[in-house]
């Protein structure tokens, strides 16, 4: 019995070390975000000197002031927030009515259609850039809102792209609901939409803003669609092609991008920590066995 | 696989009265998803047929039919060779990284109290929510050879051939830098999951391992990676299928793909050559052989699922 003893004599100094590794490697992660965020605070000279420093003496909001005044960034950061929100609802509403199907409804074909939702998350997006411009094109001859250079064309294609991987979330909260609860309602009278929007809605909504966050942070990222398809129209410019605006042949300034990017992260790293509990437990739902 | 349903005493309110009702609530997405994605991808396989340049979207010139013609330039071009290359090795480096760097950290998350694991959780949950593009201007700028801090650190550690060097110029390092932002916003996802199967592992077993006199390596080996088989299966295709596809990351880090196209991964190719070039029917051509690609990982995925007994 003199195993477990030594093991623990052992254990002390090596979750010291442990514990020493893991705070070293916290330290090494933050680095970058800390490196942005202190750069949009340094004043200028400070960022373009050739000696940098890990802290500034003169924190100051210039690189801030010029992203939100020289280039019309409150605008693309509004059409950002605008082009996310319309995804997130939408999708969110769609993958919870196509939820509710797959998993509290037995039919021909479900397994079917879940593997092709499963596959439907593999098809890599950028691909599809081309067949979508050209997509958007010819449907903004029938519906203009829809058509190139319009704020529509950037949703639709983030609605399609978030479903499967949405549906695929959202299961394990819908089968979480339990199935007496559904009997109950109807024994009680209530019709089949009155279950799903009263009792069964307000049940998976925690899991639904959990899953929004995927479909947030496709639209968010997005710079590929708004490169393509918003190509006269520069009012219609999202978050991501401003901030290119700050990479210049003669030389970037860093200061703009860095406090661009630092406006740019902020909302997802707020939606991250809103919902960070349920994300892990969801995404166990997603992943497990 | 709904044997077990149909035992029951009555399925009968699902069946009877709405035998449409789950087809009505699919029809939103079926039909988004038919009109927005398979459609494309439909039109993706035409196009890759046709002879589509500049002359046929904005001429009105008609298409015209080109079989395999375009498959043919495309394969017998050297870079297509050199740039599925490039993408197939980047990508296998970024997975392998990726896995190996979180799930050292799980186990490391496993070993310590309180304190570091909250910091490490929230250091890899900030990596984890920044935007692709606001990650790779970051990771740039610290790499920058003027301005940034990595290389002034390195000479300071003795390393003096890292004076003003650029990473972006040489292609391996550009690889290299690139390699470690995807890394960097991809291990939190492999370090969560991987730890919370860590933890659902029963502590018996581990301590029971332990009492036998079993070394780290041998409970790693002979217990916990069985254990976590199902979970290292599903973050190692997710990793797969995501950095096969490194975009973001790519476009913007080394410019679009770096000096004369050395940093090109298929995804950036097919873009370039239909953007930049108009070759519209080379670039789908490109994103048919892609979707081919993953569609294989897909189906081995499908595969290890089913092996399982995954219910769906």
């Amino acid at each position: 019995m003199s195993f477990p003893r030594i093991s623990l004599r052992v254990r002390r100094p090596w979750r010291l070390a442990a514990e020493a590794t893991a705070l070293v490697v916290a330290a090494l992660v933050a680095f970058p975000l800390y490196w942005m965020v202190l750069s949009a605070f340094k004043p200028e000279g400070e960022i373009q000197s050739t000696e940098p420093r890990p802290w500034t003496a003169s924190p100051s909001l210039d690189s801030f002031r010029r992203v939100f005044q020289q280039e019309d960034f409150g605008r693309y950061f509004l059409n950002s927030l605008y082009v996310a929100v319309v995804v997130v609802v939408v999708s969110a509403l769609i993958a919870f009515l196509a939820a509710t199907a797959v998993t509290r409804f037995r039919f021909r074909f479900r397994t079917t259609l879940l593997i092709m939702f499963l596959v439907a998350q593999m098809v890599p997006i950028e691909a599809l850039t081309i067949p979508m411009f050209f997509l958007m094109r010819d449907l903004g001859q029938t519906v203009p809102q829809v058509g190139l250079n319009t704020l529509g064309s950037l949703m639709l294609p983030h609605i399609a792209f978030s479903l499967p991987f949405a549906i695929w979330m959202l299961r394990g909260f819908v089968k979480a609901v339990p199935q007496s609860l559904e009997e109950a309602a109807y024994i009680d009278g209530a019709s089949r939409s009155r279950f799903l929007w009263q009792i069964l809605f307000p049940l998976v909504l925690p899991g639904l803003v959990a899953t929004s966050v995927f479909s947030f942070i496709g639209a968010w990222n997005d710079f590929l669609f708004a490169k393509s398809f918003i190509i006269s129209a520069t009012e219609n410019s999202t978050l991501p092609m401003a901030l290119l605006v700050f990479f210049k042949d003669e030389g970037n300034d860093w200061g703009g991008i860095m406090a661009a990017s630092t406006v740019m992260t902020i909302p997802v790293l707020v939606f991250f920590v809103f919902v960070q509990r349920r994300l892990v437990s969801g995404l166990g739902g997603a992943v497990k066995d | 696989m709904s044997s077990g349903t149909k035992k029951h005493a009555r399925p009968a309110p699902v069946r009877k009265k709405g035998a449409w009702t789950p087809w009505v609530y699919l029809a939103p997405a079926l039909v988004v998803l038919a009109g927005l994605l398979v459609y494309p991808i439909y039109q993706l396989g035409l196009i890759s047929f046709l002879e589509y340049t500049q002359a046929q979207v904005s001429g009105g010139v008609p298409a015209t039919f080109q079989g395999f013609a375009n498959y043919a330039h495309l394969f017998g071009d050297s870079q297509f060779w050199d740039v599925t290359l490039a993408t197939v090795v980047f990508a296998a480096a970024c997975v392998l990284s990726t896995l190996a760097v979180g799930c050292t950290l799980a186990v490391l998350l496993t070993r310590v109290r309180a304190v570091p694991r909250l910091a490490l959780m929230l250091a890899a949950l900030g990596a984890w929510a920044t935007p692709g593009i606001t990650g790779s201007t970051v990771w740039v700028f610290l790499f920058d050879p003027d301005f940034g801090p990595v290389n002034k650190i390195l000479v300071w550690l003795g390393l003096s051939g890292f004076e003003d060097y650029s990473w972006t110029y040489d292609r391996y390092s550009a690889f290299a830098l690139v390699l470690f932002e995807v890394v960097w916003c991809s291990f939190p996802f492999v370090m969560v999951t991987v730890y919370a199967g860590i933890k659902a592992i029963p502590s018996e077993v581990l301590e029971a391992a332990a009492l036998d006199g079993a070394s780290n390596w041998r409970i790693w080996r002979g217990v916990m990676a069985p254990m976590l088989r199902p979970i290292l299966v599903v973050v190692t295709i997710q990793s797969i299928i995501w950095d096969f596809k490194v975009f973001t990351q790519i476009f913007v880090m080394t410019d679009g793909g770096g000096i004369a196209g050395q940093n090109l991964t298929l995804n950036v190719y097919a873009y370039q050559k239909a953007f930049a070039s108009s070759q519209y029917s080379l670039g789908s051509a490109i994103g048919v052989v892609m979707l081919l690609m993953l569609l294989g990982v897909t189906l081995v995925y499908l595969r290890l699922l089913r092996r399982q007994g995954e219910e769906l």
